[in-house]
């Protein structure tokens, strides 16, 4: 190989560089910062449990908007006994009403920013 | 073969840098469009199709014509044109990817180009163009590049390739009559629901787009060691010829339905184009241009003496160019949409970005077929 | 064995092209949950229309309840410029909605009035049929949707349509609207797509009629199932003469005129 003395380091240095993330987190650098989505203190259920919103909530708005505008499907979905729409701003950010202490938190920490709220409506957050 | 494209004269390399300081100002200006929105453009709620588009139509044809040096050659062995089939099969490939890129720069929501795949409709005109340029790209793209490769080694193209070439001569023929079905298919626009819509298609493709050959076969002449020979470029001019005289009789066609028959909707876009409506003329002068250009191409081109000489024969085919370019793009494209259905008129102006956006397009075409160019001539001088 | 770089270039292409290649195919012949709706839909026991009636709508010229109803409902936003305007519903001159209806001696109040004009929700929609994503469709009840999701903002669908229904938004819509106009219960729509009126279809697959019909005081607009002989549109459409607009272009609009 030419430039062995050269190539070799430079390899290692670029793998060091690359997998910072993964040794810098495994050696106990704290993460500067992590989502914190604030839950809503007044409903306790979700249209569906936690653990599933979290893994499929883009999968389920999806088929809940093509339910609704596609196909007319438009039937209430019913938690503990109250019938909500399949909407996002009707009811999703009736409960999850603030964007930025819900939704923005994953969302920026993961970097996607979802075009939803082009459209779609949410109550306007307090100045405050 | 893509290093024949990577070392190059002066010449090559300024041309090469020129075109892609061409394309910067309208690439900025793209993103400007992202993220404002095609208000950016001069196109309205009225007139909602506008250079873009105008563009795109012209440069389906302009694709297209490679059958007309593909045909004669493949298809019937007309040696003349041995030479040039590269030159025009590489021609087309930039034209489509230039109509590719004016849809895209067109479009409201570009990222969702997608789900023109995503969720096919056979019924829709618009799906089919995209499905027969995207196939038409790809069989020009490997027909040009395995003939050439082969031709490079010294050995005949493979066997698989003389079907391929066969496919694309109807093809060809498809991707502009679909084109013109984008037009000619809809209820409301009276400048387009005519049944000549497609043959006038043809008719100016074959005019358009072997009268850009013949240019750029000089230019490729006048700068390298290239020569298509004399009688494919006289071949040529005449297809213009005759592919001129009936895109203009196919013109004079429409007017006479329109104006013989006088029903209004068939004749007040032509009045619009020609002479204005209601004291709206923005396009008056473009047309009349236009078909002065069409006279003067007619006359040089059909008269042998002056078709014979080659200075004569460049102002014939740049006039042919123009004038088409003129009259199936802004004209026919803006036409459609003057007077609106409810025959008032809005008239179309395109903006300095949208301009700027569009030469960027034309500068990425012309690059593509420069790249091109500069692989197959330096190949052939190889060779 | 893959023995050079071509070979694996092609070997590549290949196995990428046919997975788009397949999906695109198994999407065709599967075909859209839409599309295959229709196909197995059974017959059609509601087919929405409505009628103006003219006559009504002219007791009162400058009104326009229709039009703010529908606007402010439906959050379109109000834009100055005439070339970028959005309009769902609006009025248009008898001459310049029934271009070819127009003669010189017609009756004066018919010269002078001005037409209700909106989306005819067609029964044989141009617009429809050139839609390349669906992003427009026909439903089962006659009303022309649009899907804002899909739209790319093609705006094949706004040549296609001989009505000048359609509007495109050339921007967003958003700066166009204030704040407090916004009606929380209707989404915006955003930059690069299509948008009509759509016979309000939320109100009506809950069994409400459109706010247009609604809000009129005169009751000049009368919304109604015609696959129900009973229903008012039917009975109204067999006693009086009514027009369409531009029916030779074989639309076969289902918005009627009562002049």
């Amino acid at each position: 190989m030419y430039n062995k003395s050269t190539v070799i380091p430079g390899l290692f240095l670029f793998l060091a560089i690359v997998s910072f993330p993964l040794w810098n987190n495994a050696l106990g650098g704290k993460p500067r910062h992590s989502p914190d989505p604030k839950l809503p203190t007044d409903m306790k259920q979700c249209v569906e449990s936690k653990e599933y919103m979290r893994d499929y909530h883009m999968q389920l708005v999806d088929r809940w908007r093509d339910e609704v505008v596609r196909e007319a499907k438009r039937e209430t979905i019913s938690i503990a006994g109250v019938h909500y729409h399949k909407s996002l701003s009707g009811t999703c950010m009736k409960c999850h009403s603030s964007k930025k202490d819900f939704c923005d938190q994953c969302h920026d920490y993961l970097g996607v920013a979802p075009y939803c709220w082009d459209c779609h409506t949410f109550p306007k957050e307090k100045t405050k | 073969m893509f290093e024949k494209a990577l070392t190059g004269s002066r010449k090559y390399w300024m041309l090469v840098f020129s075109l892609a300081a061409l394309f910067l100002p309208g690439f900025f200006f793209y993103f400007r469009q992202l993220s404002e929105g095609l208000v950016l453009t001069g196109m309205s709620r009225d007139v909602s199709w506008g250079l873009y588009i105008a563009q795109f139509t012209f440069f389906v044809g302009v694709a297209a014509s490679a059958v007309m040096v593909v045909l004669p050659y493949y298809l019937h062995d007309y040696k003349a044109f041995g030479k040039i089939t590269i030159l025009g099969e590489f021609l087309a490939v930039p034209a489509v990817i230039m109509c590719m890129l004016f849809i895209f720069v067109d479009m409201g929501q570009p990222f969702r180009i997608l789900n023109v795949f995503l969720h096919p409709t056979p019924n829709s005109v618009m799906f089919w163009d995209t499905v027969v340029l995207m196939g038409y790209l790809l069989l020009n793209i490997i027909i040009g590049w395995t003939t050439l490769g082969a031709e490079r080694k010294g050995v005949a193209p493979p066997a698989w390739v003389k079907p391929v070439i066969y496919i694309s001569i109807p093809w060809a023929v498809s991707i502009h009559t679909v084109t013109a079905f984008l037009y000619a298919g809809v209820p409301g626009r009276h400048l387009w629901l005519t049944a000549i819509m497609a043959a006038r298609f043809l008719a100016s493709a074959f005019a358009s787009g072997p009268s850009l050959l013949i240019i750029l076969s000089m230019i490729v002449r006048k700068h390298t060691k290239f020569d298509p020979g004399k009688d494919a470029l006289q071949s040529l001019a005449k297809i213009v010829a005759y592919a001129m005289a009936l895109n203009v009789f196919f013109i004079l066609l429409e007017v006479f339905t329109a104006f013989y028959s006088g029903i209004p909707s068939h004749r007040h876009s032509l009045t619009y184009l020609f002479a204005g409506l209601d004291g709206h003329t923005a396009l008056v002068p473009w047309m009349r241009v236009s078909v002065v250009l069409a006279l003067v191409a007619l006359a040089l081109l059909i008269y042998p003496a002056t078709r014979r000489n080659e200075k004569f024969l460049l102002v014939g085919a740049a006039s042919v160019f123009i004038s088409t370019w003129i009259d199936k793009g802004m004209g026919l494209v803006v036409g459609g949409f003057i007077p609106n259905p409810f025959e008032k008129i809005t008239e179309y102006t395109p903006t300095v970005p949208e301009i700027l956006i569009t030469v960027s397009v034309w500068a990425a075409g012309f690059l593509i077929l420069t790249v091109l160019y500069k692989i197959a001539v330096t190949i052939r001088e190889e060779v | 064995m893959i023995v050079n770089r071509r070979e694996l270039l092609k070997k590549a292409g290949l196995a990428g092209l046919s997975v788009i290649g397949g999906s695109a195919l198994y999407q065709l012949i599967s075909g859209d949950r839409v599309l295959a709706e229709l196909k197995n839909s059974p017959s059609k026991s509601t087919r929405w229309a409505m009628i103006i009636d003219m006559k009504k709508c002219a007791r009162d010229p400058g009104c326009a309840d229709c039009m703010d109803a529908c606007h402010r409902a439906h959050n379109v936003p109000t834009i100055a410029d005439p070339k970028r305007e959005i309009k769902w519903i609006w009025k248009e001159n008898f001459s310049h909605a029934f271009p070819e209806l127009e003669n010189e001696y017609i009756r004066e109040d018919l010269k002078q009035q001005k037409f209700i004009v909106l989306c005819n929700h067609c029964d044989n929609p141009p617009c429809v049929r050139v839609c390349p994503t669906q992003a427009t469709w026909k439903r089962e009840d006659g009303i022309v949707m649009m899907d804002m999701h899909r739209c790319i903002g093609c705006r094949y669908c706004m040549a296609a349509c001989p009505y000048g229904s359609r509007s495109f938004n050339w921007m967003d819509p958003r700066k166009a609207l204030a704040e407090d106009q916004i009606n929380p219960d209707f989404p915006t729509r955003t930059k690069g797509v299509v948008e009509k009126c759509d016979l309000c279809a939320e109100r009506v697959d809950e069994g409400k009629i459109p706010v247009c019909v609604e809000a009129c005081k005169e009751k000049a607009l009368i919304f109604g199932n015609l696959s129900d002989p009973s229903s008012e549109v039917r009975k109204v459409l067999s006693g009086r003469f009514t027009i369409r607009r531009k029916p030779e272009l074989g639309t076969r609009p289902e918005v009627y005129y009562l002049v």
